[in-house]
């Protein structure tokens, strides 16, 4: 009988330290990708915080030359606001249509956000070429320095996006809403939506207060 | 060693700072470079006889020293900070030439206006009239108070016998002040790199008796030459080890027109920009290429800042200057 | 031809034939050395038919453990690049007096100070630093990579990029003449309209992307792919430092990018951020580069106070004193290294107030780090310790880390500071702490997981040789700064009047030559230790009887890490785990699931590289293409879905088996 029941034991010890010393599930992390986005996305809101603090000091220095009261067009402004805003409120119906698992949905909403970050970006590019043409380029005072560097970088991640947005349609359309499609869809999401929010900022801080006398 | 060691009463204050707070520190960092060798010597694997605790691994007591001893010597350095810093703001005027030696009552400091140049320094004296090129006096125990600027880039003016050093920047005014109280020729020199000709940018700073430093004067007033706007302009190009020179006249605000950035003719100054740049900017009429040019002297010869004309619209047909932006000073 | 010109120009932009030294004797001789150099390396490279491997194995590998070796490599290399700068500074110094002009004329020396100061900081302390944090802590959680393990790659190359860039610049135009931080004015268009600051602030930019990815991706490992039962309390010390230390790349390092892009656009486009005229403002610079500088510095010194944590308990054979204390010390010390920039400033006019309140904040930083001090101290009581390599270093920093932070701590007194900022005192302080700190904690480091890495120890002698003349040269070339600064000398210069300053120079040119000693009886050590490796061969994985995961692996661990991903109980889990009879199991092995090499990561650097050039040269046409070529590039690999493979269970079951041969075999 022990003769049977020894080496039972004996493998069932080494099964139980095993099991004590080892973990079996193969580890992958969980949301890994979406953690280091967002890191990614702090650190790029930190060069953000650099650029309004830049606007914060100098905004002001305007080496007895127009300021943003004289140049702003505000109308224009409150209109790109809108198309920016709402392209957050599309892209948005587009993740709901991806948590559907409906491809074509997700890929119709896309194309609407695409289409109001392209007129958020034409209005921009519009914005500073009439000021440019004036002579309030970047390099007449420090505050156009400032103004155009921080409106310019957002605008620059905003174009990003949208090539990113264009790249992603495509990859969906090729080969669905697979995770890895998901996972960049989230990733997206949070990159506009944080665009989003700075613009808010810049609106705010640049646009109407740089209005206010 | 100067810095431990000087002729100014600030940098002797200072001085005897470092030596302070080293000696503070040592309080903690002698143990502890002791204890280092000690321990290493004494628990070294052939020494059997050392006890060997291989799970001691916590001691709340010992917690406690280790973060209160350090911080003790913290509060102690920071409360010396405190006073310290204030005292020797090279902001505050002095209120003492010396150990227990008051400023005496009705003295008028020197005032000396520094400018760094490439790479050589300049020294205005307003009170004497005349200015130097690196060379730079003062007499003893009388206050000194400097203005200081440079012309192109951050240097740092410093004189290590007489006081700490402070920042010398273009369009901008820092200020320093010191006493000498012993005579001799001291170093002066510039503590920030500033480009190619930077290790020769150095000066004497000669302390001298009440006396002595008339008597400077009158050499600066009887060799004779005016430094003038385009004197200046001249100087300012970069050159090396520049010879010493003196300067019997100094053009009317010249410091003022080095500080403003406006030497030039026909070039705004930065009070005046920033006067307008106060009331929210020159509009769109700043955007024009004259916008930028000084503006006309007014009774006393200050410049009066106008602002440059608004656009004409149907209420102002002659785009003539809005009341409420006209003539500061 | 009217045409040809402006073809010439688009092309090469400002780019002439005067670019080249050819006038330069010393750099017409490097250049010829390097040639010669490189090509003896790819003949013998070539002959050995290594070139393949070198592809397949290490440039397109995405294992954290080749990544780390070879971020080491990078910062070895250039820190012989780095000392040839110094030893250049040293003799120079020790005879420019009166009308002795030296042998270095001031256009040649300013390069040769900034380049320093870049190299080091840059391209030595901070791929050295990474390269260990790489390879040590996906083994020290119990993961078999690192959570983005292209990402990770791609950082490598970003930062060799950044280095080609810096040393491109010896022979082609020149490097910034600026100081390693490059405060405007001076390094504005207008003062410096050479290409010197352009490469400077290029090389950074690319190599900085780089290291603010490894940020994330480091942390984004610590948090996500910890083995099950290793809370954050029961991570290694030195994972912990790790954390912090990416914590504080990933909230330092944006700013650098921010302010080196506004200093390009003010020399690219004629912005007025940092101008005199037309209200810019250079003190923004200066706040803005050190509100990245602090932290960057405690970047550099925490993975080292996490490596000697390791040393100390492994070679005191006994548990890490305080190891709360430790994690809430490095937590503190992260989080104030924010509070302190503008002690690198006191003199710019703040104020009294603003000063002391910097002061007293940076004071308050000495507190924790004291605290670490007094806990391996309390680590080495009542052990018994084993003087290894590694535990040579750890005194030698214990020593003389000390002596630097308290000169620093008198530094942060702002009157104090006003009479030795910008001095030789200062230039020994901080030699002090990164030499004292970050060198000799990356020798012990390297000399303490040399082993895990390549399966054989570093040779003991010629470890001990560059230990006493790194020690004793340290002393003999920076004590004699804190006298200089103490007799009123700055920094930065290139002749001197005053002759009784030679004799303090002379000293610091011997003590700079006891380091070059140093680092030759280092590189002997590598050459001797590969000779005589099987000798010094590292059978059992765990040569020095330690106490984390890392050593319950074969050395050099086999692709995968762990057969078995690690179940943790307590501290010190490897320790743990012998203590309660852990044996390795033998069977039941499965396939592993691991990532592919890649050349994406390398072919996006090397574009990023073209095209930092091509700005840097003004090379228009060419920076447009190559930053479409970059964009789409990137695109392209995003298309790439298959990066993955399994290890087959078999290849598994072979290695391990291997591997007990080798542990019987030897028992």
């Amino acid at each position: 009988m022990s003769e049977i029941t020894a080496p039972t034991s004996r493998a069932a010890e080494v099964a139980a330290a095993h099991a004590h010393f080892h973990s079996f599930d193969e580890h992958h992390p969980e949301n890994g990708t979406l953690l280091g986005f967002w890191l990614y996305l702090m650190s790029d809101c930190l060069v953000f915080a650099c650029l309004f603090a830049m606007y914060g000091v100098l905004g002001r220095s305007y080496a007895a030359g127009p300021s943003g009261a004289d140049l702003f067009e505000l109308p224009l402004v409150a209109l790109n606001t809108s198309l920016l805003l709402l392209s957050s409120i599309t892209y948005g119906f587009a993740m709901l249509e991806m948590l559907k698992k409906r491809i074509g949905g997700t890929l119709v909403w896309l194309a609407v956000t695409g289409l109001l970050g392209a007129g958020f970006i034409g209005i921009e590019l519009y914005e500073f070429a009439h000021m440019i043409h004036e002579g309030a380029g970047p390099q007449r005072s420090a505050f156009l320095s400032s103004f155009f560097t921080l409106v310019g970088t957002h605008g620059l991640h905003v174009t990003f996006g949208i090539i990113w947005l264009v790249t992603l349609m495509i990859q969906v359309s090729k080969h669905g809403l697979i995770p890895e499609n998901r996972r960049r869809l989230l990733c997206l999401s949070m990159f506009w939506h944080f665009l989003d929010v700075v613009w808010i900022g810049v609106f705010t801080f640049v646009y109407l207060m740089g209005t206010l006398k | 060693m100067v810095v431990l060691n000087p002729s100014g009463d600030v940098a002797a204050q200072q001085g005897r700072l470092v030596v302070i707070s080293t000696l503070l520190m040592l309080l903690i960092i002698v143990p502890v470079i002791a204890l280092t060798f000690l321990f290493a010597w004494r628990y070294r694997q052939s020494n059997t006889e050392a006890t060997y605790k291989p799970d001691w691994d916590h001691s709340t007591q010992l917690e406690l020293v280790i973060w209160a001893a350090p911080l003790l010597i913290i509060i102690a350095l920071g409360a010396l900070t405190w006073i310290s810093t204030h005292t020797l703001d090279p902001y505050r005027p002095l209120n003492r030439i010396g150990e227990s030696r008051p400023v005496p009552e009705g003295t008028q400091p020197l005032v000396v206006e520094v400018v760094a140049l490439d790479w050589k320094w300049l020294f205005f004296y307003p009170e004497q009239g005349i200015a130097t090129v690196n060379e730079l006096a003062a007499p003893v125990d009388r206050p000194i108070q400097f203005k200081i600027t440079a012309s192109s880039v951050m240097n740092s003016f410093y004189v290590p016998a007489l006081a700490g050093q402070i920042y010398a920047m273009p369009g901008m005014e820092t200020k320093l002040h010191a006493v000498i109280n012993q005579a001799g020729e001291y170093e002066g020199f510039s503590a920030n790199y500033s480009g190619a000709g930077f290790s020769g940018m150095r000066f004497k700073f000669h302390g001298l008796q009440g006396a002595d430093f008339d008597k400077w004067v009158q050499k600066a007033k009887a060799e004779g030459k005016a430094l003038g706007r385009n004197d200046y302009l001249q100087l300012e190009r970069p050159s090396e080890r520049e010879p010493v020179r003196r300067y019997a006249s100094v053009a009317p605000g010249l410091y003022d027109a080095i500080l403003n950035r406006c030497v030039e003719p026909g070039k705004m100054c930065m009070r005046q920009m920033m006067a307008v740049d106060a009331t929210g900017g020159a509009g769109k009429a700043g955007l024009s290429p004259l916008a930028l040019t000084e503006v006309p002297r007014g009774e006393q010869g200050q410049p009066m800042r106008t602002v440059a004309a608004e656009i004409c619209t149907a209420d102002n047909p002659t785009g003539a200057p809005l009341p409420a932006r006209t003539t500061i000073q | 031809m009217p045409d040809h010109p402006n073809l010439t120009q688009l092309i090469f932009g400002r780019l002439t034939w005067e670019a080249f030294p050819y006038h330069e004797p010393i750099l017409v001789a490097t250049f010829a050395a390097v040639v010669l150099g490189g090509l003896a390396m790819m003949g013998a490279m070539t002959y050995y038919r290594v070139w393949g491997t070198l592809w397949r194995d290490w440039i397109t590998s995405i294992d954290h453990k080749k990544i780390g070796v070879m971020y080491i490599v990078l910062g070895l290399v250039m820190l012989l690049r780095g000392f040839a700068d110094a030893i250049m500074m040293r003799l120079q110094q020790a005879i420019a007096f009166g009308d002795n002009a030296g042998y270095l004329p001031p256009h040649h020396y300013d390069q040769v100070f900034t380049a320093h100061g870049v190299i080091m900081i840059f391209f030595v302390a901070m791929p050295l630093i990474t390269g260990l944090m790489n390879y040590v802590v996906p083994l020290q959680i119990g993961a078999r990579d690192v959570a983005f393990p292209f990402l990770n790659n791609f950082s490598f190359w970003m930062t060799t990029m950044g280095a080609m860039l810096v040393m491109a610049s010896l022979f082609i135009g020149e490097f910034a003449k600026t100081g390693w931080l490059a405060y405007p004015p001076l390094s504005g268009i207008l003062y410096s309209p050479d290409v010197g600051v352009d490469y400077y602030i290029w090389s950074l930019q690319i190599a900085g992307v780089g290291t603010l990815l490894s940020g994330v991706n480091l942390i984004a490992t610590i948090v996500k792919m910890r083995a099950p039962g290793m809370t954050l309390m029961k991570m290694p010390v030195f994972t912990w430092t790790s954390l912090c230390t990416n914590v504080l790349i990933v909230a330092a390092f944006p700013v650098l990018t921010a302010v080196l892009a506004l200093l390009s656009m003010d020399r690219y486009v004629g912005t007025n951020f940092f101008t005199n005229e037309l209200g810019g403002n250079p003190m923004m610079y200066v706040n803005l580069i050190w509100i990245w500088g602090h932290p960057e510095v405690y970047i550099l010194i925490l993975p080292v106070f996490g490596a000697f944590s390791e040393i100390v308990s492994t070679f005191s054979r006994k548990r890490l004193f305080g190891y709360a204390s430790m994690v809430y010390a490095t937590v503190v010390i992260t989080i104030l290294s924010y509070l302190v920039w503008l002690h690198h400033f006191f003199t710019m006019g703040s104020g009294a107030s603003v000063n002391s309140f910097f002061g007293i904040t940076t004071m308050i930083i000495s507190i924790p780090t004291g605290a670490k001090i007094f806990n391996w101290l309390f680590t080495m009581y009542h052990g018994r310790i084993k003087f290894d390599v590694p535990m040579l270093w750890t005194v030698g920093f214990m020593v003389t880390f000390v002596i630097g932070g308290m000169t620093g701590v008198l530094l942060a007194v702002p009157p104090a500071d006003f009479v030795l900022h910008n001095s030789l005192f200062l230039i020994a302080h901080f030699h002090n702490v990164i030499i004292g700190g970050v060198v000799f904690g990356v020798f012990a480091a390297i000399t303490y997981w040399f082993p895990k890495a390549f399966g054989y120890q570093l040779d003991p002698f010629w470890g001990k040789c560059s230990f006493w003349f790194w020690l004793t040269g340290f002393y003999f070339a920076f004590m004699p700064l804190y006298v200089l600064g103490l007799m009123g000398v700055t920094r930065r210069l290139n002749h001197f009047e005053d002759p009784s300053l030679q004799i303090w120079f002379q000293v610091a040119a011997f003590g700079a030559v006891l380091i070059a000693l140093g680092i030759l009886s280092f590189l002997i050590q590598l050459v001797v230790s590969f000779m005589r490796r099987d000798s010094l061969r590292d059978t059992t994985g765990d040569p020095w009887h330690g106490r984390t995961l890392e050593w319950s692996t074969s050395s050099p661990p086999p692709a995968y890490n762990f057969a078995f991903t690690p179940r943790i109980h307590d501290n010190d889990a490897w320790w743990d785990m012998k203590q309660r009879g852990y044996e390795r199991p033998l069977e039941g092995f499965a396939a592993i699931h691991m990532p592919k090499n890649t050349a994406a990561g390398f072919v996006l650097a090397a574009i990023s590289a073209v095209m930092g050039f091509a700005l840097i040269w003004h090379m228009w046409l060419i920076a447009g293409v190559s930053f479409a070529v970059l964009i789409l590039a990137t695109i392209i690999h995003t298309f790439n879905y298959k990066r993955d493979y399994h290890i087959p269970a078999d290849e598994v079951v072979r290695t391990e088996a291997a591997r007990t041969r080798l542990m019987a075999g030897h028992v």
